[in-house]
Protein backbone atom coordinates (compact mmCIF):
# COMPACT_ATOMS: atom_id res chain seq x y z
CA UNK A 1 0.00 0.00 0.00
CA UNK A 2 1.11 3.55 -0.69
CA UNK A 3 2.03 5.15 2.62
CA UNK A 4 2.58 8.89 2.29
CA UNK A 5 4.06 9.46 5.75
CA UNK A 6 5.27 7.82 8.92
CA UNK A 7 3.38 8.14 12.19
CA UNK A 8 5.45 9.96 14.80
CA UNK A 9 4.58 10.09 18.47
CA UNK A 10 6.10 12.69 20.80
CA UNK A 11 5.41 14.28 24.20
CA UNK A 12 5.12 18.08 23.84
CA UNK A 13 4.20 18.68 27.50
CA UNK A 14 3.54 16.85 30.76
CA UNK A 15 -0.06 16.12 29.93
CA UNK A 16 0.01 15.56 26.19
CA UNK A 17 0.68 13.01 23.51
CA UNK A 18 1.22 14.28 19.98
CA UNK A 19 0.83 12.19 16.86
CA UNK A 20 2.10 13.63 13.61
CA UNK A 21 1.50 12.27 10.14
CA UNK A 22 1.94 13.72 6.63
CA UNK A 23 -0.62 13.02 3.89
CA UNK A 24 -0.17 13.48 0.18
CA UNK A 25 -3.33 15.57 -0.25
CA UNK A 26 -4.46 19.18 0.25
CA UNK A 27 -5.83 19.91 3.68
CA UNK A 28 -9.41 20.66 2.64
CA UNK A 29 -9.68 17.00 1.62
CA UNK A 30 -8.12 15.82 4.88
CA UNK A 31 -10.52 18.04 6.81
CA UNK A 32 -13.49 16.56 4.95
CA UNK A 33 -12.26 13.04 5.69
CA UNK A 34 -12.14 13.98 9.39
CA UNK A 35 -15.55 15.61 9.64
CA UNK A 36 -17.96 13.77 7.32
CA UNK A 37 -19.42 10.56 8.67
CA UNK A 38 -19.61 8.79 5.29
CA UNK A 39 -15.89 9.47 4.78
CA UNK A 40 -14.89 8.66 8.36
CA UNK A 41 -16.51 5.25 7.88
CA UNK A 42 -13.93 4.46 5.23
CA UNK A 43 -10.86 4.90 7.40
CA UNK A 44 -11.70 5.23 11.09
CA UNK A 45 -11.84 1.51 11.73
CA UNK A 46 -11.30 -0.46 14.89
CA UNK A 47 -8.73 -3.12 15.81
CA UNK A 48 -8.61 -6.22 13.58
CA UNK A 49 -11.90 -8.10 13.79
CA UNK A 50 -13.85 -5.01 14.87
CA UNK A 51 -16.18 -3.15 12.56
CA UNK A 52 -17.36 0.44 12.87
CA UNK A 53 -21.09 0.08 13.57
CA UNK A 54 -21.99 3.61 14.62
CA UNK A 55 -20.33 6.66 13.09
CA UNK A 56 -22.07 9.94 13.79
CA UNK A 57 -20.62 13.41 13.79
CA UNK A 58 -22.24 16.82 13.90
CA UNK A 59 -19.18 18.79 12.84
CA UNK A 60 -19.74 22.20 14.35
CA UNK A 61 -18.84 23.79 17.67
CA UNK A 62 -21.15 22.30 20.29
CA UNK A 63 -22.00 19.32 18.07
CA UNK A 64 -21.70 15.74 19.33
CA UNK A 65 -19.95 12.77 17.81
CA UNK A 66 -20.08 9.09 18.58
CA UNK A 67 -18.35 5.97 17.31
CA UNK A 68 -19.12 2.40 18.27
CA UNK A 69 -17.09 -0.59 17.13
CA UNK A 70 -18.39 -4.12 17.48
CA UNK A 71 -17.26 -7.64 16.76
CA UNK A 72 -19.03 -10.87 16.00
CA UNK A 73 -18.93 -12.22 19.57
CA UNK A 74 -21.15 -9.32 20.63
CA UNK A 75 -18.48 -7.18 22.28
CA UNK A 76 -18.85 -3.44 21.71
CA UNK A 77 -16.49 -0.54 22.31
CA UNK A 78 -17.72 3.01 22.14
CA UNK A 79 -16.37 6.52 22.39
CA UNK A 80 -17.71 9.99 21.84
CA UNK A 81 -17.71 13.58 22.96
CA UNK A 82 -18.47 17.16 22.09
CA UNK A 83 -16.87 19.22 19.34
CA UNK A 84 -15.33 22.31 20.92
CA UNK A 85 -13.95 23.95 17.76
CA UNK A 86 -14.52 23.18 14.11
CA UNK A 87 -12.69 25.55 11.77
CA UNK A 88 -12.48 24.30 8.18
CA UNK A 89 -10.02 23.39 6.82
CA UNK A 90 -7.52 23.69 9.65
CA UNK A 91 -8.71 22.83 13.12
CA UNK A 92 -10.90 20.32 14.95
CA UNK A 93 -10.98 20.19 18.75
CA UNK A 94 -13.17 17.78 20.70
CA UNK A 95 -13.55 16.15 24.09
CA UNK A 96 -13.20 12.37 24.08
CA UNK A 97 -14.47 9.81 26.51
CA UNK A 98 -14.36 6.06 26.09
CA UNK A 99 -17.33 4.01 27.30
CA UNK A 100 -14.89 1.60 28.92
CA UNK A 101 -12.46 4.18 30.27
CA UNK A 102 -8.87 2.99 30.10
CA UNK A 103 -7.84 6.25 31.70
CA UNK A 104 -9.57 8.40 34.32
CA UNK A 105 -11.55 11.44 33.26
CA UNK A 106 -11.76 12.77 29.76
CA UNK A 107 -9.25 13.72 27.16
CA UNK A 108 -9.30 16.64 24.75
CA UNK A 109 -8.10 15.91 21.24
CA UNK A 110 -6.98 18.73 18.95
CA UNK A 111 -6.29 18.23 15.29
CA UNK A 112 -4.40 20.94 13.40
CA UNK A 113 -3.86 20.66 9.66
CA UNK A 114 -1.20 22.63 7.80
CA UNK A 115 -0.56 22.46 4.09
CA UNK A 116 2.63 22.86 2.13
CA UNK A 117 3.20 22.03 -1.54
CA UNK A 118 -0.03 20.08 -1.71
CA UNK A 119 0.88 17.90 1.28
CA UNK A 120 -0.90 18.14 4.60
CA UNK A 121 0.66 17.67 8.01
CA UNK A 122 -1.83 16.41 10.57
CA UNK A 123 -1.01 17.04 14.22
CA UNK A 124 -3.23 15.21 16.66
CA UNK A 125 -2.69 16.20 20.27
CA UNK A 126 -4.49 14.40 23.08
CA UNK A 127 -4.37 16.20 26.39
CA UNK A 128 -5.13 14.26 29.55
CA UNK A 129 -6.37 15.55 32.90
CA UNK A 130 -2.99 15.18 34.54
CA UNK A 131 0.58 14.12 33.98
CA UNK A 132 -0.13 10.97 36.00
CA UNK A 133 -2.88 9.92 33.64
CA UNK A 134 -0.73 10.60 30.60
CA UNK A 135 2.15 8.72 32.18
CA UNK A 136 -0.07 5.74 32.86
CA UNK A 137 -0.51 5.63 29.13
CA UNK A 138 3.03 6.37 28.07
CA UNK A 139 5.67 6.14 30.78
CA UNK A 140 6.06 2.47 30.80
CA UNK A 141 8.57 0.25 29.10
CA UNK A 142 6.62 -0.63 26.03
CA UNK A 143 5.89 2.95 25.12
CA UNK A 144 8.36 5.35 26.68
CA UNK A 145 8.88 7.34 23.53
CA UNK A 146 6.23 4.89 22.36
CA UNK A 147 8.55 3.01 20.04
CA UNK A 148 10.36 1.24 22.87
CA UNK A 149 9.44 -2.40 23.19
CA UNK A 150 9.47 -4.75 26.12
CA UNK A 151 12.33 -6.60 24.49
CA UNK A 152 14.42 -3.44 24.79
CA UNK A 153 14.05 -3.09 28.55
CA UNK A 154 17.69 -3.88 29.13
CA UNK A 155 18.76 -1.21 26.68
CA UNK A 156 16.55 1.30 28.40
CA UNK A 157 18.12 0.46 31.75
CA UNK A 158 21.43 1.88 30.51
CA UNK A 159 19.77 5.12 29.46
CA UNK A 160 19.50 8.56 31.06
CA UNK A 161 15.97 8.12 32.39
CA UNK A 162 16.94 5.10 34.46
CA UNK A 163 20.13 6.78 35.67
CA UNK A 164 18.25 9.92 36.76
CA UNK A 165 15.70 7.87 38.63
CA UNK A 166 18.43 6.00 40.43
CA UNK A 167 20.38 9.16 41.23
CA UNK A 168 17.27 10.60 42.87
CA UNK A 169 17.01 7.67 45.24
CA UNK A 170 20.70 7.36 46.00
CA UNK B 1 -9.94 -6.95 29.10
CA UNK B 2 -9.43 -7.24 32.87
CA UNK B 3 -9.20 -3.49 33.41
CA UNK B 4 -8.51 -3.38 37.17
CA UNK B 5 -5.59 -5.70 36.58
CA UNK B 6 -4.28 -3.42 33.85
CA UNK B 7 -4.76 -0.40 36.13
CA UNK B 8 -2.42 -1.81 38.75
CA UNK B 9 0.04 -2.78 36.04
CA UNK B 10 0.08 0.73 34.65
CA UNK B 11 0.31 2.28 38.13
CA UNK B 12 3.29 0.09 38.96
CA UNK B 13 4.95 0.92 35.65
CA UNK B 14 4.34 4.67 35.95
CA UNK B 15 7.38 4.92 38.23
CA UNK B 16 10.76 5.05 36.46
CA UNK B 17 12.57 3.31 39.33
CA UNK B 18 10.21 0.36 39.18
CA UNK B 19 10.72 0.16 35.44
CA UNK B 20 14.47 0.12 36.08
CA UNK B 21 14.05 -2.74 38.54
CA UNK B 22 11.98 -4.65 35.99
CA UNK B 23 14.62 -3.99 33.38
CA UNK B 24 17.24 -5.50 35.68
CA UNK B 25 15.02 -8.49 36.40
CA UNK B 26 14.46 -8.98 32.69
CA UNK B 27 18.13 -10.05 32.60
CA UNK B 28 17.57 -12.69 35.28
CA UNK B 29 16.36 -13.16 38.86
CA UNK B 30 18.02 -11.27 41.70
CA UNK B 31 17.79 -10.87 45.47
CA UNK B 32 17.02 -7.55 47.16
CA UNK B 33 20.72 -7.16 48.01
CA UNK B 34 21.71 -7.94 44.44
CA UNK B 35 19.21 -5.44 43.15
CA UNK B 36 20.60 -2.83 45.54
CA UNK B 37 24.13 -3.01 44.13
CA UNK B 38 23.74 -1.79 40.55
CA UNK B 39 20.97 0.55 41.62
CA UNK B 40 22.94 2.22 44.45
CA UNK B 41 19.72 2.25 46.43
CA UNK B 42 18.94 1.46 50.06
CA UNK B 43 17.32 -1.89 50.79
CA UNK B 44 14.16 -0.33 52.28
CA UNK B 45 13.74 1.79 49.12
CA UNK B 46 14.16 -1.29 46.94
CA UNK B 47 11.79 -3.31 49.13
CA UNK B 48 9.09 -0.64 48.88
CA UNK B 49 9.21 -0.73 45.09
CA UNK B 50 9.32 -4.53 45.04
CA UNK B 51 6.15 -4.63 47.13
CA UNK B 52 4.29 -2.51 44.57
CA UNK B 53 5.58 -4.64 41.71
CA UNK B 54 4.62 -7.82 43.54
CA UNK B 55 1.09 -6.58 44.26
CA UNK B 56 0.70 -5.70 40.59
CA UNK B 57 1.73 -9.25 39.75
CA UNK B 58 4.72 -8.01 37.77
CA UNK B 59 7.24 -9.93 39.87
CA UNK B 60 7.20 -12.92 42.16
CA UNK B 61 9.45 -13.73 45.12
CA UNK B 62 11.11 -17.09 45.72
CA UNK B 63 10.43 -19.11 48.89
CA UNK B 64 14.08 -19.26 50.01
CA UNK B 65 13.79 -17.36 53.33
CA UNK B 66 17.33 -16.00 53.12
CA UNK B 67 17.44 -14.80 49.55
CA UNK B 68 13.82 -14.51 48.42
CA UNK B 69 14.97 -13.99 44.82
CA UNK B 70 12.77 -11.75 42.66
CA UNK B 71 11.82 -12.75 39.17
CA UNK B 72 9.89 -10.95 36.52
CA UNK B 73 6.39 -12.19 35.63
CA UNK B 74 5.99 -11.68 31.94
CA UNK B 75 2.23 -12.12 31.55
CA UNK B 76 0.91 -8.79 32.94
CA UNK B 77 3.64 -6.85 31.13
CA UNK B 78 2.91 -8.61 27.89
CA UNK B 79 -0.77 -7.87 28.35
CA UNK B 80 -0.19 -4.14 28.93
CA UNK B 81 2.37 -4.00 26.14
CA UNK B 82 0.09 -5.76 23.70
CA UNK B 83 -2.79 -3.46 24.56
CA UNK B 84 -0.81 -0.26 23.90
CA UNK B 85 0.94 -1.68 20.88
CA UNK B 86 -2.48 -2.47 19.46
CA UNK B 87 -3.47 1.16 20.05
CA UNK B 88 -0.48 2.40 18.09
CA UNK B 89 -0.99 -0.14 15.32
CA UNK B 90 -4.62 0.88 15.15
CA UNK B 91 -3.69 4.47 14.37
CA UNK B 92 -1.14 3.38 11.78
CA UNK B 93 -3.81 1.28 10.08
CA UNK B 94 -6.29 4.14 10.19
CA UNK B 95 -3.84 6.59 8.68
CA UNK B 96 -2.93 4.09 5.96
CA UNK B 97 -6.62 3.75 5.15
CA UNK B 98 -6.92 7.53 5.15
CA UNK B 99 -4.08 7.66 2.60
CA UNK B 100 -6.11 5.43 0.30
CA UNK B 101 -9.28 7.47 0.83
CA UNK B 102 -7.46 10.74 0.13
CA UNK B 103 -6.05 9.32 -3.10
CA UNK B 104 -9.63 8.54 -4.19
CA UNK B 105 -10.83 11.98 -3.14
CA UNK B 106 -8.01 13.68 -5.04
CA UNK B 107 -8.83 11.70 -8.17
CA UNK B 108 -12.54 12.51 -7.83
CA UNK B 109 -11.79 16.18 -7.36
CA UNK B 110 -9.56 16.22 -10.43
CA UNK B 111 -12.28 14.63 -12.54
CA UNK B 112 -14.89 17.05 -11.20
CA UNK B 113 -12.65 20.01 -11.87
CA UNK B 114 -12.12 18.91 -15.48
CA UNK B 115 -15.81 18.62 -16.25
CA UNK B 116 -17.00 21.50 -14.10
CA UNK B 117 -14.36 24.14 -13.42
CA UNK B 118 -14.49 25.90 -10.04
CA UNK B 119 -16.66 23.24 -8.46
CA UNK B 120 -15.70 22.82 -4.84
CA UNK B 121 -16.29 19.47 -3.23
Amino acid sequence: MHRSGTLQVTLPSDREILMTRVFDAPRHLVFEALTRAELLRRWFGGPPGWRLDVCEIDARAGGKYRYVWARDNGEVMGMGGTILECVAPERLVATETFDQAWYEGQGVSSIVLSEENGKTTLRLTVQYDSKEVRDHVLSFPATTGVEMGYDRLAEWLAGDEAREALAELA
Amino acid sequence: MPSTHLDSTFAALADPTRRAILARLALGEASVAELGEPFAMSQPAISKHLKVLELAGLISRGRDAQRRPCRIEAAPLAEANAWLERYRQLWEQRFDALDALLADMKAAEKTARKSRPRRKS
